[in-house]
C-alpha cells in the first residue's frame, strides 16, 4: 500500500466518524470538549455557526453522527449493550445552558451589497441561506404561507417535544440579523416572482403534501381520516385540540410516531401504530419507537390497509390483511398475504402518515425551471441550481424528505451558490474546507484533552413523570442532561479529532506503542496489498470502511500499519514513545460558510 | 510515567484461549518503566506466551529481585502468584518455592545487575541444582535506576551514555548458563518478538533450568551510537542460528517445512519443539560444540540468537534429591509433622 496523505483533509476527517456522518459536518468533539469544561456558551457558537438550530436540533435531530459514532463500535464485545455517545442530546445541553450569546451573533451591515434573494418557505434551508447571506450584505426576503417563521420545525414537530420558546428563539436568531420576513404571503406564481428585481430566488417549500390512502369508504368516512402532517400542523396552530378515544394511525415513519404520541394528549386512550412493514424495517428512528412505546402505544406489524369501515356516514373501524415477508428470486423483500383471515380492529379516527411529496403548482412549467418525469425539480447535487440559473432549490423542496439536519447542509451550500452567482463566479468552483492539525503535547504525559477513557455506558436523559406529560400537548417530555450527566456523558467521547500522527524518521521501532495499545490498531510488517496487509495486523482489520494508516518504509524494511477502526484516541502509543514519533494532534475541519472565502482570490 | 490506566476496552474481535482468557486477561499494571523501555517489550512477549498456552494464571508464580527488569511483574500476570525478593536473591526465594510446592510455574525475573553482579552466586546455584523453572535476564547491559553505569554484561570497548570506555570484560550469561549444567539456554532480543515468545513457550513447557537471555535496549541511558545492546547495534549483528515453532502435544502439525531443514525435539510432557535451522552446522544437543561456536561468533562479533541449547530429558532438583512428589499444601499434618519417633528413626539412619 501506499504511505496515507495525511495532508488531505479527507483522511483525518473520515476518522472524525460524527462529524464525517453529518450532513453539515458539525465538528463533534470540539464542542462537546466544551459541554465538559462547562463552556456551553462556546459549544453553543461551535454549533450555531455549523447548523443553525442547535437547541432545536438538540430536541429532534435524525442524528446520522450517533450510528457512526466509534464509541458503539468500541463497546462490542465489551459491555453488553454497546450505545453511542449521546451526541444529540448534548448539543441540547449546549442551548439549555448557553446563556445570552446573542453579543456574539452577526449582524447585517448597514451599508448592503445591493443584491436582493428571496426565499420561498421559512423552514431550515431557507433559513440557512438567510443566515448565511445576510450577513454579508444581501437583501434577503423570506417568504411563508404561515404567519410565523420555522416551516415544518413549527409546524410538524409537536410541542412536547420541542417548546415554542425554543423555535421562536432560534428562528428569531436569523431573522434578527437583518433579514425581511413576509409572514403569511403564499407566493402562486414563480413566474411574478422572477419578474420581480430579485438577484436570486431560493426554493425551501419542503415537501408539504401528504401522501392519501384511496381505500374503499375513504370517501363516506372522512370526516374521521386525516392526512397526518395536515392534522399535525392543525394541532400546531390550535385548530385541532381533540380526538377520538380509538385512534389508529397508519405508517411507519417519524411522522406516524409524532401522530400517535399527540393523539395520546388529544384525548386517544387507545391509540395503536399499524405498519405494512415489520417493526424492525420501519423507517422511525429507533429512539422514537421506544418512546412510543414508553407511552403505550402498540405497534402491530404485517398489516395491509384494506378499507376504511363506516356505520351511518360515520368511521367505525378498519380492516387489514395480513402478510408476511418473503424475499423474491432477486432477494428483494416483498410482501405475500398469509391467507389468515383479515384482522379487523374498531376506531373512532384514522391518521395517515403514510408518507410526503413534493408539490410546485405554483412554479408554472413554461417558467424556465425543467422538471422530471417524477414531477420533481432537475437539481444539480452539488451547486444546487436549477436549469434556471436565478433559481436554487434546497431542503426537501430539492430532492424529496429528508430532515431538518440535511436542509441546513443544503442551505450552505446553496448560499455559496447563491453568493458566487451574484458576484459572477462559476457555482461550480466549491471551496475547501478549513483545516487545521495542531500537537495536543502539554507535558512528556499530559494533553490538553482528557485522555482517560470513561467505562461509562450511556446515560438516559431523564423523562417528565408521564401523568403529567400526557396530559397536555405542550408540556416538553425530554427534561434534559443537568450538569452532572452531561459532563460524564460527555466524557464518553473518544475525542476522536484528536488524531494519531506518526513521523517515520523518529521511530527506532521498539514497539512500545504496539504493546500498550489496547484495541491492538498498530501493527509493523512487512508491506502488502490492501487485502493482504487487512488480515495479517495485530488485530485483523475486518471493517473496509475505515481506513488505513500507513507510513513511508522504517528502517527495519517495515512499515506501520494503523487500524483506524475501533481506536480509543487514549493516546498511550504518543505517552508510551520515546522518541516522539507518535503525536496527538487536534484535527479540526469547518466547512467554509458563503462568503468572500469561497470566492475566487483575484 | 504514564498517569491514566490502560483502558479495560479491548478490540471487539480480540480471541479467547481455551481457558476462555482474552490476552488482556493477562496483563497487569500499566508500566512505569521509562517510554520505550525494551523490558515492557519481554512483559508482552510473557503475557502473549502464557495467553497462547493457556495458562492458568493462579497457577504460575513469578519471582524477581532489584532493578528495572525486576519491576517488570508488576506489569503482567496480575492474577499470578508474586514476589519481590532482595536484590539477587531471587533465585534462592525460588528454590525454596519450587521446593515446596513444585506444581506451579515458576518465572524468574532478573537484570544484569540482579544476576550478573550482586546475585552472580545465586544465579549459578540454583542453575547448577537444576531448578525447574523459567529464568529470564532482561539484560541491557547497564544500571538503568542508578542513571546510566556499566553493568557486568556492558561488552569491554563500548562507551556509555557519556563517552566513557569500558574497560572491564563482560559476562555472557549464556555461557555461563551452559557451562553450569542449564538444560534450555536460549538468547533473544526484546525487540523481535516473532522469536521471543516462542522461546518463552518453549522455556515453560521445558521441565527444568531454562535460561533466557533476552537483550533488552534501555533507551533512557544505553540506546546510543557507542552502545552495544541499542536497537540499531542488535539489529546490525543478530545472527540467528534457528527459529522455534513450539507444537503442545496433540496438536496437529500443519506448518510445511523443506526436508531436512527442520529439527523436531519431543519434550518430556510431549510437546514438540520444532527448530527451522538458520546456521546449518550448529547443534542444539551439543554442548561443547554449541559453546565453541558461540565464543568463536562471539569474538567475531555477532550476537548468536535462538534456541542454543536443549536437554530433552532434563533431571531437576527433586528428581535430585527424590523429594515428595506432592506439593506441602496437599500433604495433611501427619504427613508434615510425622513426630517425635520418625525423628528418631531418621537420626538414627546417621549414627
Amino acid at each position: 500500500m501506499k504511505p496515507t496523505d495525511i495532508a488531505a483533509p479527507d483522511y483525518f476527517h473520515k476518522v472524525v466518524d460524527c462529524q464525517w456522518a453529518c450532513p453539515a459536518h458539525t465538528p463533534v468533539p470540539e464542542y462537546i470538549r466544551m459541554i465538559a469544561a462547562g463552556r456551553y456558551g462556546d459549544a453553543y457558537m461551535v454549533n450555531w455557526k455549523s447548523n443553525v438550530f442547535p437547541g432545536i436540533l438538540g430536541r429532534t435531530c435524525d442524528r446520522p453522527c450517533e450510528p457512526a459514532c466509534r464509541r458503539g463500535r468500541v463497546e462490542e464485545h465489551n459491555q453488553t449493550n454497546p450505545e453511542p455517545v449521546a451526541i444529540c442530546r448534548l448539543k441540547r445541553v449546549a442551548a439549555d445552558n448557553k446563556g445570552d450569546i446573542r453579543a456574539q451573533l452577526p449582524k447585517a451591515p448597514p451599508q448592503k451589497n445591493g443584491k436582493r434573494i428571496a426565499c420561498i418557505g421559512a423552514g431550515p434551508a431557507s433559513l440557512t441561506v438567510a443566515r448565511d447571506l445576510a450577513p454579508l450584505g444581501y437583501e434577503v426576503v423570506v417568504f411563508d404561507q404561515d404567519p410565523r417563521a420555522g416551516g415544518m420545525i413549527r409546524t410538524q414537530i409537536p410541542r412536547f417535544r420541542l417548546p415554542e420558546e425554543v423555535i421562536d428563539e432560534e428562528v428569531g436568531y436569523v431573522l434578527d440579523i437583518g433579514v425581511e420576513f413576509r409572514g403569511g404571503a403564499r407566493i402562486d406564481s414563480m413566474k411574478k416572482l422572477l419578474a420581480q428585481d430579485f438577484d436570486a430566488v431560493f426554493v425551501g417549500t419542503g415537501a408539504p403534501r401528504g401522501r392519501d390512502l384511496d381505500l374503499p369508504g375513504r370517501k363516506e368516512a372522512g370526516k374521521n381520516i386525516h392526512i397526518g402532517i395536515d392534522w399535525l400542523s392543525s394541532v400546531s396552530f390550535g385548530h385541532v385540540e381533540k380526538i377520538g378515544k380509538r385512534v389508529i394511525v397508519l405508517g411507519g415513519g417519524n411522522t406516524a410516531m409524532d401522530c400517535c404520541r399527540t393523539s395520546r394528549r388529544l384525548g386517544g386512550s387507545d391509540v395503536k401504530v399499524i405498519v405494512r412493514s415489520g417493526f424492525d424495517e420501519m423507517k422511525a428512528s429507533p429512539w422514537e419507537k421506544e418512546d412510543a412505546a414508553h407511552e403505550g402505544i402498540p405497534i402491530l406489524n404485517y398489516l395491509v390497509p384494506k378499507a376504511f369501515e363506516h356505520r351511518n356516514g360515520k368511521l367505525s373501524g378498519m380492516t387489514f390483511e395480513k402478510v408476511r415477508a418473503v424475499l423474491d428470486a432477486k432477494g428483494r423483500r416483498q410482501l405475500v398475504p398469509t391467507g389468515e383471515p383479515d384482522q379487523h380492529f374498531e376506531c373512532d379516527d384514522v391518521l395517515v402518515a403514510v408518507g410526503q411529496e413534493n408539490s410546485f403548482p405554483w412554479i408554472e412549467r413554461d417558467a424556465g425551471i425543467e422538471f422530471d418525469k417524477s414531477g420533481m425539480p432537475v437539481v444539480d447535487k452539488v451547486t444546487f441550481q436549477a436549469s434556471q440559473p436565478r433559481v436554487f432549490f434546497g431542503g426537501d423542496a430539492a430532492f424529496g424528505p429528508k430532515n431538518i439536519i440535511w436542509a441546513v447542509a443544503h442551505g450552505h451550500d446553496a448560499a455559496i451558490s447563491i453568493d458566487k452567482f451574484c458576484n459572477g463566479e462559476d457555482v461550480r468552483v466549491r471551496p475547501g474546507p478549513l483545516v487545521n492539525l495542531v500537537s495536543q503535547k502539554m507535558g512528556i504525559h499530559e494533553w490538553s484533552y482528557d485522555n482517560d477513557v470513561s467505562g461509562d455506558l450511556r446515560h438516559k436523559v431523564p423523562l417528565k413523570d408521564q401523568i403529567i406529560a400526557l396530559k397536555s400537548i405542550k408540556v416538553e417530555v425530554e427534561l434534559g442532561f443537568d450538569a452532572k450527566m452531561a459532563f460524564a456523558e460527555a466524557q464518553r467521547c473518544l475525542n476522536c479529532d484528536v488524531q494519531t500522527v506518526f513521523s517515520p524518521p523518529l521511530c527506532i521501532e521498539c514497539d512500545a506503542c504496539v504493546d500498550i495499545c489496547p484495541m491492538d490498531c498498530i501493527t509493523f510488517t512487512a508491506n502488502g496489498e490492501e487485502e493482504d496487509l487487512r488480515g495479517r495486523l495485530s488485530a485483523p482489520a475486518r471493517e473496509l470502511s475505515q481506513d488505513l494508516y500507513i507510513s513511508d518504509l522504517l528502517k527495519t524494511g517495515r512499515i506501520m500499519a494503523k487500524d483506524e477502526d475501533v481506536c480509543l484516541h487514549c493516546g498511550l502509543c504518543a505517552e508510551r514513545c520515546p522518541t516522539g514519533a507518535w503525536d496527538m494532534r487536534k484535527f479540526l475541519l469547518n466547512v467554509t460558510h458563503a462568503g468572500p472565502a469561497c470566492r475566487s482570490q483575484k | 510515567m504514564t498517569y491514566i490506566s490502560k483502558p479495560k476496552l479491548h478490540h471487539p474481535q480480540l480471541p479467547a484461549n481455551k481457558l476462555g482468557f482474552t490476552r488482556r486477561d493477562y496483563e497487569g499494571a500499566i508500566s512505569t518503566l521509562c517510554a520505550g523501555c525494551g523490558h515492557d517489550s519481554i512483559s508482552a512477549a510473557i503475557i502473549q506466551a502464557c495467553f497462547e498456552l493457556d495458562l492458568p494464571p493462579h497457577r504460575i508464580a513469578k519471582l524477581s529481585g532489584i532493578g528495572c527488569s525486576s519491576k517488570t511483574p508488576t506489569y503482567f500476570l496480575s492474577s499470578s502468584h508474586g514476589f519481590n525478593s532482595v536484590h539477587g536473591r531471587m533465585p534462592s526465594v525460588l528454590t525454596g518455592a519450587n521446593l515446596a510446592n513444585r506444581e506451579l510455574i515458576y518465572l524468574g525475573v532478573s537484570g544484569d545487575g540482579d544476576s550478573a553482579s550482586i546475585g552472580l552466586g545465586q544465579f549459578a546455584h540454583s542453575l547448577r541444582r537444576g531448578v525447574n523453572m523459567v529464568y529470564i535476564v532482561e539484560n541491557n547491559g547497564v544500571y538503568g535506576l542508578t542513571k546510566g553505569q556499566f553493568s557486568a554484561t556492558s561488552d569491554r570497548g563500548s562507551k556509555s551514555k557519556k563517552g566513557a570506555v569500558n574497560t572491564d570484560t563482560a559476562i555472557d550469561m549464556v555461557l555461563l548458563a551452559m557451562e553450569l549444567g542449564a538444560t534450555y539456554v536460549a538468547r533473544s532480543f526484546s525487540g523481535d518478538k516473532a522469536q521471543l515468545v516462542p522461546l518463552i513457550k518453549g522455556a515453560i513447557l521445558h521441565r527444568g533450568a531454562a535460561f533466557i537471555d533476552c537483550i533488552s535496549p534501555c533507551v533512557a541511558f544505553n540506546n546510543h551510537s557507542g552502545s552495544t545492546k541499542s536497537f540499531d547495534y542488535v539489529r546490525e549483528h543478530n545472527e540467528a542460528v534457528n527459529q522455534l515453532d513450539v507444537m503442545m502435544p496433540r496438536e496437529t502439525i500443519t506448518a510445511d517445512y523443506a526436508p531436512g531443514q527442520v529439527e523436531e525435539i519431543t519434550q518430556h510432557d510431549g510437546s514438540v519443539l520444532k527448530l527451522r535451522k538458520l546456521a546449518a552446522e550448529y547443534d542444539v544437543h551439543d554442548r561443547i560444540a554449541a559453546m565453541n561456536y558461540l565464543q568463536g561468533r562471539k569474538a567475531a562479533g555477532e550476537i548468536v540468537t535462538g534456541v542454543l541449547h536443549v536437554d530433552p530429558e532434563p533431571e531437576d532438583l527433586h528428581a535430585h534429591l527424590g523429594t515428595v512428589a506432592s506439593p506441602f499444601n496437599k500433604l495433611g499434618e501427619k504427613d508434615l509433622c510425622p513426630g517425635g519417633g520418625a525423628l528418631e528413626k531418621f537420626n538414627a539412619a546417621y549414627r
